[in-house]
């Protein structure tokens, strides 16, 4: 069952490297802000696609 | 939450003070390249699903020809859905969506490219090498090694577009939806490299550098993390970008979603194990497995709930909007699957779901409810965009939608009833303590119904596809496409941009997480290579002395069980339950599969379980069994296998087999190898001779079918053959030795089987006498020596004790009742019988 030392280390190795990612992100102000990001997706194409967008939009709330 | 929150024009970042704005392009063509590739693969995918399921309630759909077969079309289905129609939609989804939340154009124009040209050319190669056999068995990993190489070019070349869009960003937050790819692209490389460690045997043929359970063990670790990182975290990230962009309002909880990714990351990858319970891996791997897949539901429901939430108020629109519609099902779809799935890998509801269609309801709800269902909103939402027009029809979406639901649910409901069915049949008793159901074929037929009505749910959602490819094309026709869509975003980091900070240096502290991610993989491949050959070839030292390598002959029928993909529907793992131990005989063991690469346990019985097949019918009954299956056993809806009656066997291959089987770990001595014709022909003629026994006179030594039933013999007969005190190990000699042992039970007239001597020295007590055309009744009159009856008459744990250390062993005292209270009872008229057949 040696194998299992393997998997073990990989998904080890794999989990610490996102560790260290999760530190940088918190570390670099990535989650300092957990609200605009969710609004700035809707925003990413609005100059391109407006007169789409407002078909979409006609039952939303201004 | 408030639900009045600004509308989404106010939500504008910033403009960094004297920061130029940049305009650049966003790159539509890779898109729809991907987009129209997912809609064709996905009504691909399906038809051969569509053909497979009628092949299994009407096997004439089998055509008798061997590239239309089960077995060899089934994983064409699996890998034409999983990495043709979800690979695609996939690639789809995240070129779209990474240009837009990072503001920039791909990294690389070539890589993206080279990523479509390249997956396209391996699911050409897979819709070829598959339907004519070439294959390594080992399931969503079936490709052999030269497009295994490949594939692995083409998921880096991903990989680097995609880090490198990350690293030209000019949005400086990575949206969730970006760590979900990034987890997808570096862990999906891990895992096939690890998992398709092979030797080459030839231009398509290889031989698994793990053996038996330690295969089994990386190929589920790699299976489990497959389904997570590949269905379910890119289609995560499609979620968190495509469901707020429809519905028009931001994520219920942009944190939870934050929770949502690093509670996935973190427990997903620990969870593989639950695949393999009740098999011979070590209990606290099992439960380690179990644990953390019960744990996944917190996260998940955590992501699936944030999911619908965002729609709350807004259900009128998912009234009007059919893409919403798909959505809400994907989402509710997610949640049942991640439900259903941690329940599944509990213990005592594994031991009933494992090897039934219970497991294809599960993996049907997730790829047609949550891929298929997000796949379809995603192609919904792209094409009117990607061609600046309005959707051709809603009302055709809508009918879509509904047909496609009416499908799912035809599909998945059947199969929940099938795979319940079938898992009670199995392990039925009668109140004499013996197999209700002891004919397999009786189980497989009452759910042939069942199979009916699933190509019904089926041919609905495949009609639903269609119906969107119309729509689809109508669009596209009706628009006019925007290959290169401008965009505006202020430069990430101007400030950083004037200072004269050398770049290489930036690049390493600008990007900790990406550095240290391609680290790690460096680290863990290399690694690998070195530490794999030798922790496996040591591991591979036999722990049961009856165990020897396969003979030449065998290899070559292994080989084309292998290709024929028998593994399909018939496992080679009897658990340690008395139901199963019952029905074919003892259960198996680690040291059995010490030789076995790659391993074929198989997770699905369609069929029953193979590995004690040795011996078990004469070499006449499965020449007439797989020339037409209904001859021996009617109403089967096993495949006939005529062609192996009249190919040839191809044996010049056998040296190159047996030297990279060597490499792996297979003590083969010189001698083997030289003398492999030799081997062959003469194992050829044993069988040839039995089969003649069998009133099968005219069969020829040299054809494809002698090499199958050799191996087929073998199965599993290792453990009854006496371990001969210190005999060489030439391995070629001991299996003729052992062929000529097995032959008695196999051509006893009366059926009655009888015990092979080695097994008898070691139970002195336990002596055959089921004789299988009396299946019902218990024949009275074991023999109890003292030593059985001090150790029943003690206590229960006594006979618990014994009976696990011999499961084959069946004792039965009073009618209906438990071994143990039977002892409590009447420890004194219990008798002794074994089923060893």
């Amino acid at each position: 069952m040696s194998v299992i030392v393997i998997l073990i280390l990989a998904s080890l190795s794999l989990a610490l490297a996102f560790l260290a990612g999760f530190i940088w992100a918190v570390r670099s102000g990535q989650y300092e802000d957990t609200f605009t990001p969710s609004l700035r997706v809707l925003a990413d194409e609005e100059g391109q696609r407006k007169e789409l967008d407002r078909s979409s939009l006609k039952d939303q709330p201004p | 939450m408030s639900t009045d929150r600004p509308a989404p024009s106010s939500a504008k970042p910033p403009d960094p003070a004297g920061a130029g704005i940049e305009t650049f392009k966003y790159d539509n063509h890779v898109v729809r390249a991907f987009a129209i590739a997912t809609a064709i693969w996905g009504l691909a995918g399906t038809a051969v699903g569509l053909l497979i399921a009628g092949q299994l309630f009407w096997p004439q759909l089998n055509l008798d020809t061997p590239f239309t077969t089960f077995g060899r079309i089934r994983p064409l289905h699996t890998n034409a859905v999983i990495f043709a129609f979800v690979g695609n939609g996939m690639f789809c989804g995240i070129y779209y969506s990474v240009q837009r939340l990072l503001k920039t154009r791909m990294f690389s124009d070539a890589l993206s490219w080279l990523n479509f040209w390249g997956w396209q050319a391996i699911i050409v190669s897979a819709v070829i090498t598959l339907p004519l056999g070439l294959t390594s068995s080992k399931e969503y990993a079936e490709l052999e090694w030269p497009i295994d190489i490949a594939i692995a070019v083409v998921w880096v070349a991903f990989t680097v577009n995609l880090l490198g869009t990350i690293l030209r960003r000019r949005e400086k937050h990575m949206y969730v939806a970006i760590w979900f790819y990034i987890a997808t692209a570096v862990t999906v490389a891990m895992l096939h490299i690890i998992n398709s460690l092979e030797i080459p045997a030839g231009l398509f043929k290889s031989y698994s550098v793990y053996a038996g359970v330690q295969d089994a063990l990386v190929q589920w670790w790699y299976g489990h993390n497959a389904v997570a990182f590949f269905l379910t975290t890119p289609y995560l990230g499609l979620m968190y970008y495509f469901l707020p962009k429809a519905a028009n309002r931001p994520i219920f909880s942009y944190r939870l979603s934050i929770i949502h990714f690093w509670g996935l990351i973190f427990i997903y990858i620990w969870a593989g194990p639950h695949h393999l319970l009740y098999t011979a891996l070590p209990d606290w791997a099992q439960s380690l497995g179990m644990v953390f897949s019960v744990m996944l539901i917190a996260p998940s429901w955590g992501g699936m709930l944030n999911g619908l939430l965002t729609l709350r108020g807004a259900w009128d629109k998912v009234r009007q909007e059919p893409m919403l519609k798909f959505m809400v099902v994907a989402v509710t779809a997610y949640g049942m699957a991640t439900l259903e799935g941690p329940t599944l890998a509990v213990k005592s509801v594994n031991a009933l779901s494992h090897y039934t269609d219970w497991t294809i309801a599960h993996v049907h709800t997730g790829a047609l409810g949550w891929n298929g269902f997000l796949t379809f909103s995603l192609l919904y939402f792209l094409f009117p965009r990607l061609y600046n027009t309005k959707l051709w029809s809603a009302k055709l979406a809508n009918y879509h939608f509904w047909i496609g639901l009416l499908g799912m649910m035809f599909y998945v409901v059947p199969m929940y009833t099938s795979g319940i069915t079938a898992g009670l049949m199995w392990r039925q008793f009668t109140k004499d303590g013996f197999l209700q159901y002891p004919n397999f074929l009786e189980t497989t037929i009452r759910l042939v119904p069942m199979y009916e009505l699933r190509a019904i749910g089926g041919s609905l959602y495949f009609i639903g596809l269609v119906l969107m490819l119309v729509n689809l094309y109508k669009t596209a026709k009706a628009g006019r496409f925007i290959g290169d869509q401008e965009a505006q975003a202020p430069a990430l980091n101007p400030a950083a941009s004037r200072e004269s900070v050398k770049l290489g240096h930036r690049w390493l502290e600008g990007v900790p997480v990406t550095f240290t991610v391609l680290a790690t993989v460096a680290v863990v491949v290399g690694g690998l290579i070195e530490l794999v050959p030798m922790f496996l070839i040591k591991e591979n030292v036999p722990t049961i002395a009856g165990v020897k390598p396969y003979t030449a002959l065998e290899v070559l029928g292994r080989d084309i069980y292998i290709r024929e993909g028998c593994v399909g529907c018939h496992s080679q793992m009897i658990r340690p339950f008395r139901s199963e131990t019952e029905r074919y005989g003892e259960y198996s063991k680690a040291g059995e599969f010490v030789y076995d690469h790659p391993f074929l346990w198989g997770s699905k019985r369609t069929g029953p379980d193979l590995h004690r097949i040795g011996g078990k019918y004469p070499d006449a009954w499965h020449y007439n069994h797989l020339e037409n299956p209904r001859s021996t056993s009617p109403q089967s809806i096993m495949p006939n296998y005529l062609w192996l009656l009249s190919q040839t066997l191809d044996a010049t291959v056998i040296g190159d087999r047996m030297r990279a089987l060597r490499k792996v770990g297979v003590p083969y001595a010189d001698a083997d190898i030289r003398n492999a014709q030799k081997s062959i022909q003469g194992q050829s003629k044993q069988v040839v001779a039995n089969l003649a026994t069998g009133a099968i006179t005219n069969a020829p030594a040299d054809r494809e079918i002698v090499a199958l039933i050799a191996y087929l013999q073998r199965l599993g007969t290792d453990i009854k053959t006496a371990p001969a005190p210190d005999t060489a190990p030439s391995n070629a000699g001991a299996a003729h030795t052992r062929q000529a042992k097995m032959k008695p039970p196999r051509s006893n007239p009366n059926g009655v089987v009888q015990q092979s001597p080695g097994l008898a020295r070691r139970q002195p007590w336990v002596i055959a006498r089921q004789c299988p055309s009396t299946p019902t009744g218990l024949r009275p009159g074991g023999r109890k020596t003292s030593r059985l009856r001090s150790l029943l008459a003690t206590t229960p744990l006594g006979l618990i004790a014994l009976h696990r250390r011999y499961p084959g062993l069946s004792l039965r005292s009073n009618p209906g009742l438990r071994y143990t209270t039977a002892l409590r009872l009447k420890p004194r008229t219990i008798y002794v019988h074994d089923h060893l057949a």
